[in-house]
């Protein structure tokens, strides 16, 4: 009986690469991957946006108009409502010129959620990839 | 023995770690592991089978093919495979098609995971 934590880490912008929303869908997936496990057996994921990669955590994306494809907004609420961590590396977001407020922190248009983004230090961020068993790079 | 599982997502052409990955995975195994391997991404070539070996071009089903006679599993991600338009029948024999939650569950009991990133 195992709850096996792991960190997915994304670094790419959203769109130009199909990186960050494989790390998206992969941890929605841990969801559903216990039919695959033994019983009491279990995946934590946290997804962690960093570099360029919080780019995708930026609100009000029009990727369906743009794209015709759905938004990294709507899987990071996706994540949100199903209970997976999300956090935004600070310093970056400074980097990039961004404020809290333009970031996606909850999925009230959704039906809500019981979790919210957390804006964390790179320093934060490090010390989870000490103690996660897997570290995702995307 | 340990278990490694390796997650990979770069291409077969336009990059060589897929073939790295391969190259990877024989070492393990010749030294007594268990490899697994997802299959993800731009990666999901490798689920249509029959493709030409140019000598121009990576070609990697012979080896894959060995691998997996040698107890490689290799499972390939479903959707990332019907979005490139390779099909259940495109699937090269002894390799397994499954969706994202095969690859989550296979970081319970392995080892070591290494995840290779796509483009």
């Amino acid at each position: 009986m195992a709850a096996v934590k792991l960190l997915f880490v994304v670094q790419r912008p959203p769109y130009k690469s199909e990186n960050p929303r494989l790390a998206l869908t992969h941890a929605l997936a841990s969801q559903t991957a216990e039919i695959y496990m033994d019983d009491g057996d279990s995946v934590v994921p946290t997804v962690a946006f960093v570099g360029d990669g919080v780019l995708n955590a930026v609100k009000s994306q029009q990727a369906m108009k743009a794209y015709g494809v759905t938004s990294t907004e709507s899987h990071i609420k996706g994540c949100l409502m199903t209970d997976v961590p999300v956090w935004v590396c600070k310093e970056d977001m400074e980097r990039l010129g961004l404020k809290e407020d333009q970031i996606v922190t909850d999925a009230e248009d959704m039906g809500g959620a019981d979790i919210s983004t957390k804006f964390v230090s790179f320093a934060d961020i490090q010390k989870e990839m000490d103690v996660v068993k897997h570290l995702l790079f995307f | 023995m340990a278990e490694l599982t390796l997650g990979v997502f770069p291409s077969l052409v336009g990059s060589m770690s897929l073939d790295f990955s391969f190259k990877l995975a024989e070492a393990a195994i010749a030294k007594g592991h268990k490899v697994n391997m997802w299959l993800s991404g731009n990666a999901v070539m490798m689920a249509k089978k029959g493709q030409k070996a140019f000598k121009d071009y990576s070609h990697l089903e012979k080896r894959m093919k060995e691998l997996m006679s040698k107890g490689m599993e290799i499972t390939v991600c479903e959707a990332c495979a019907e979005a490139r338009g390779y099909h259940k029948e495109d699937v090269p024999e002894g390799m397994k098609r499954a969706s994202m939650d095969w690859y989550l569950a296979k970081t319970v009991k392995t080892d070591r995971l290494l995840h290779i990133g796509g483009e």
